[in-house]
């Protein structure tokens, strides 16, 4: 905010005609720049003269093929017999496949029925009673969609794998939240965990436990904790300190302490991490659906390979339907927190949740003495055939010759050589080092000199690795997207923050198009744009508009009202008033937007390589097809610190505004 | 190492001695079934799909008469086809139906660790090459042969190929030297990936609908074929010697092969009629074509294809079944 006020200001301060030092001291940005040019001019002769420009020298990179090669022929051949294998991951990979399968079996013998009923009573108390009739909604419309048995394949992994990751994630958030130093050591951990695109991760996890359900669910594990640990961290510090007094004046050991007052005072905090995680977990399993985690994932997977927009999306919408369920349940659960229970007091408390339980029971026994366990084969509705029709007709109708703006073949073409290209070739022809120097220029006038260092190093273990060129291939593809991802978002958010109207009718489509598993939208977008870069890049900008359209929404919306009357009664037209009042008040907002719109758009590129995006991502697949751990992880580390400086670079004051979102 | 550090140590230590003693001792993890398989406790058969449709057609009806005829419970895992192996020689799945040469794995899982043994043929030979659409071949009858291809690399370049030919591969997990062959025999053309088959296929079929040219990695027996009518591109002859020089070295056209079956070596002895059957399994191209149209084109599921197919040719998978 106060950068936002000091904007207007500065012309006329700087105008005062005071020294120079005075005038960089009240200009930070400026400073910092002035002292990284003197820096580069000196240095850059050096460096230059040493390895010249270009692409990054060969004599800084190193070659990492051949250890990783033989690490992986050392877990091939010692999978079957080294204790490592026999005695650890063995056990873990036993008590995540023991898990699942008893979920999984509870939910078959409770039968369709029985889950639906159970569903809408666990969302009937802790959510009310609309989100109990969505609920049972939802789950009827799985069946309905022959979805059913996947459905509680991937419903079982989930249980497990968000139970796993509320374990994981608040043990490390007690630790972090009561101890400085853990908590200083685990936040850039989990900072870089959450930036990771999770595609980047699989080929290690697939070498050590092989393809299938554990595998799957120890990614997602990895993946979902993070905002746990993080929100519960972040609870127990921000305990209000008076009360805290108040409980060691009362002679509480440190444990009743934690337990009376610490963690009931997190609560909120702690179902919005339940709540992260369950979202960030269901996006996960779908992703692991590549290694073989089975369930809705699966068959939208291989409903892509058969090229059947149709069958993709009816396993999709499952997967929508349970993100939105979980989602606001357990966001309902958190507003909930601390009011007033209502209703009769014959359905408050435990015997509420007793009548539930008894009501389960009841209609699961009946399903199973009526032999309603599976859901009947023959009640289905069959979406993949009109689906299809549709699609094909879009694409019959979009892919050439459409007036004036040319069919989206066209467009694709267009874009490809007019933007993607250039872009591309001007990122690889830029000398290294001036690509270091921007990097380091951009993070550090929006961010501290540690933000910089850490963007440097993040872009320089890049050239280590021996990726450099592509991995400025997949940086110019997440520019362009993000380019064009901003300027959509950012223009329908404007009109969203003006049409209450509009909002409402927004939010669905938002919802849809940010639960909807990306692989769904892998081969409409194929049709349309034909393979290569900007297929990829549509599907990225679909992708990452939702988060941007509201979070800008937001902000817009949030200006102070005050200062909006005034504009207005200076006379200010609408125009006006957005550009000098709304868009530089809601400043923070718009950077946040920057930022997510930057990390989302970079998780699709990469999932880009499977439409023929290329760069880094096509090397990922490879290693997951191939086995290849030297190319794979590689390319999955360029991933990591590309996403690391880039977060870094468009990421000011936004970390704390996360947190609190 | 302190006191204290022991401590955690010897926690650890007492509680994995408790896990094997109270569990089944070392947790073998390349014996585990997918949680998902046989929720009733019945004789189960985990089969490996690959991504491509014709692979789709065997384990489809592989899967209808197990489950029919059989009495097994089949279960699917898609997977690419390098980590299929590794899950067979896992026991993550039972079979392989379609493989199309990893002499890298052979040598390991079968011959060396011996955890994967031999299915015998499928009965369809495959064959790789470069295609380019019959309209475009029949324009310009001399294409077909790669001496050709640089005089044609104009009509063929893209957006995404730059000033040069596009060669269009398909899924990074398909067997190709297209990188190294294009290198070698100096043509004008860039190899782009189109990451999976599905797009491929998309792509293959955008352009048909404008009859606009294009090269492509493709193979046979492909249902494609039959919408798209393609002509192969002649390649410098296939040798022995040429196969076994360096990856990046070669410069001759792909083998033809017969494609081979591979079974998990424990489910061969522990199988009973269900590894039998997967050994007779033997089929002709035509067969696997009828089924992958039914599948890819007329959009019927794997299967309904099946069961289509089925009906119609007892005569076929009557041999496949045990002898009563």
């Amino acid at each position: 905010m106060a950068t936002a006020q000091a904007t207007p200001v500065r012309p006329a301060r700087s105008g005062t005609g005071r020294g120079p030092l005075a005038a960089l001291r009240e200009r930070p940005a400026a400073g910092k720049l002035l002292l990284l040019a003197l820096a580069a001019a000196v240095l850059v002769p050096l460096v230059h003269g040493r390895w010249g420009g270009g692409a990054w020298p060969d004599a800084l990179t190193a070659d990492l093929s051949g250890p990783l090669g033989s690490v992986t022929d050392w877990i091939v051949s010692n999978r079957d017999s080294h204790p490592l294998f026999l005695y650890f991951f063995g056990h873990i990979s036993n008590a995540v496949v023991l898990s699942v399968r008893g979920v999984y079996l509870v939910l078959l013998a409770l039968g369709w029925a029985g889950v639906t009923v159970l569903a809408a009573a666990v969302a009937w108390r802790v959510a009310g009673i609309r989100l109990a009739l969505t609920a049972a909604a939802s789950f009827l419309a799985c069946g309905l969609l022959g979805m059913w048995v996947p459905t509680m394949q991937t419903l079982a992994l989930m249980v497990v794998a968000v139970l796993a990751s509320v374990v994981l994630g608040l043990l490390l958030g007690l630790a972090a939240g009561l101890s400085d130093r853990v908590f200083r050591i685990l936040r850039p951990v989990l900072d870089t965990m959450q930036v990771l695109p999770a595609f980047a991760y699989l080929l290690p996890v697939v070498l050590v436990f092989g393809i299938g359900v554990p595998g799957a669910v120890l990614a997602t594990v990895v993946y979902a904790a993070p905002p746990m640990a993080r929100l519960t961290a972040l609870g127990l510090r921000g305990a209000d300190g008076g009360v805290m007094e108040a409980v060691t004046s009362l002679g509480a050991t440190g444990r009743q302490r934690l337990l009376t007052a610490r963690l009931p005072l997190a609560r909120k905090e702690l179902l919005l991490g339940l709540n992260q995680t369950i979202m960030m977990a269901l996006s996960m399993a779908v992703i692991a659906s590549v290694i073989g985690a089975g369930g809705l994932g699966d068959r939208v997977y291989q409903a892509l390979s058969a090229v059947d927009v149709g069958a993709a999306l009816a396993a999709g919408i499952p997967i929508v339907l349970l993100a939105v369920v979980l989602d606001r349940t357990t966001e309902a659960a958190g507003r909930r927190i601390g009011a007033e229970p209502t209703g009769p007091a014959l359905l408050r408390g435990w015997r509420g949740w007793g009548l539930a339980a008894l009501v389960t029971a009841a209609v699961a026994l009946v399903g199973r003495l009526t032999d309603g366990r599976v859901w009947p084969d023959d009640v289905t509705v069959a979406i993949a055939g009109p689906v299809n029709t549709a699609k094909d007709w879009m694409v019959d109708h979009l892919y050439t010759g459409v007036p004036v703006v040319g069919g989206t073949a066209d467009l694709a073409s267009h874009f490809t050589s007019g933007v993607l290209n250039p872009l591309r070739s001007g990122l690889t022809s830029l000398p290294w080092w001036s690509v270091l120097l921007v990097v380091a220029a951009l993070a550090w006038t929006i961010g501290t000199w540690r933000t910089a260092a850490t963007a440097v190093l993040a872009m320089a273990a890049i050239g280590v690795l021996g990726v450099w060129e592509p991995s400025m291939d997949t940086l110019s593809q997440v520019i362009a997207a993000v380019a064009v991802t901003l300027v959509l978002g950012f223009s329908i958010a404007i009109g969203a923050a003006r049409s209450a109207r509009l909002e409402k009718l927004l939010r669905p489509v938002l919802d849809v198009f940010q639960t909807m598993p990306q692989f769904v939208y892998l081969i409409p977008v194929v049709a349309l744009f034909g393979v290569g870069r900007a297929p990829a890049a549509a599907a990225a900008v679909v992708y990452a508009l939702p988060a941007v359209v509201r979070i800008t929404t937001q902000g817009l919306r949030g200006v102070d009202p005050a200062a909006m009357e005034g504009a207005r009664s200076l006379g200010a037209t609408p125009g006006q008033q957005l550009r000098q009042v709304q868009l530089p008040l809601a400043r923070p907002s718009l950077l946040l937007a920057v930022n997510q719109a930057v990390v989302l758009v970079l998780a699709v590129v990469i999932i880009g390589g499977l439409v023929g995006s290329g760069a880094l991502g096509y090397d990922v697949v490879f290693g997951l097809a191939q086995g290849d751990l030297a190319t794979g992880l590689v390319a999955g580390a360029a991933i990591v610190c590309l996403g690391l400086m880039l977060d870094r670079v468009t990421q000011p004051t936004a970390r704390r505004q996360r947190q609190e979102s | 190492m302190n006191r204290s550090r022991t401590r955690p140590l010897v926690a650890l230590a007492s509680a994995t001695a408790l896990l094997t003693t109270a569990g089944c001792g070392a947790a073998d993890m390349t014996k585990q079934a997918s949680p998902f398989a046989a929720p009733a406790g019945v004789k189960t058969v985990t089969l490996s799909v690959q991504s491509w449709v014709g692979a789709q057609a065997n384990v489809a009806v592989a899967e209808q008469l197990l489950k029919e005829k059989l009495g097994y419970r089949v279960d699917l895992v898609q997977t690419d086809e390098v980590p299929a192996w590794d899950a067979l020689s896992q026991g993550r799945v039972d079979a392989i139906l379609e493989d199309w040469g990893h002499p890298d794995q052979e040598k390991l899982y079968v011959d060396e660790k011996k955890t994967i043994v031999r299915g015998g043929d499928l009965g369809v030979t495959g064959h790789i090459g470069w295609y380019v659409p019959k309209y475009f071949a029949d324009q310009h009858p001399d294409v077909t042969d790669w001496k050709n291809l640089n005089k044609y690399a104009d009509q063929l370049k893209t957006a995404e190929s730059g000033g040069k030919g596009q060669l269009m591969d398909g899924s990074p997990s398909y067997v190709t030297n297209d990188v190294a062959l294009v290198k070698n025999l100096d043509l004008d053309y860039k190899v782009v990936f189109a990451g999976s088959e599905a797009a491929q296929i998309t792509q293959i079929q955008q352009f048909a609908k404008e009859k606009k040219p294009f090269l492509s990695y493709w193979y046979q027996p492909q249902w494609l074929f039959n919408e798209v009518p393609m002509v192969e591109v002649k390649l410098p002859e296939y040798t022995e010697e040429c196969a076994a020089k360096d990856p990046k070295d070669i410069d001759c056209a792909y083998p033809t092969t017969p494609l081979q079956k591979f079974l998990n070596a424990d489910f061969v002895e522990r199988g009973g009629d269900a590894a039998d059957f997967l050994k007779k399994f033997h089929w002709s191209e035509q067969h696997q074509n009828e089924v992958s149209e039914m599948i890819a084109s007329q959009r019927l599921t794997p299967e309904e294809a099946a069961k289509r197919w089925i009906e119609r040719h007892p005569e076929v998978w009557r041999k496949w079944l045990p002898q009563e």
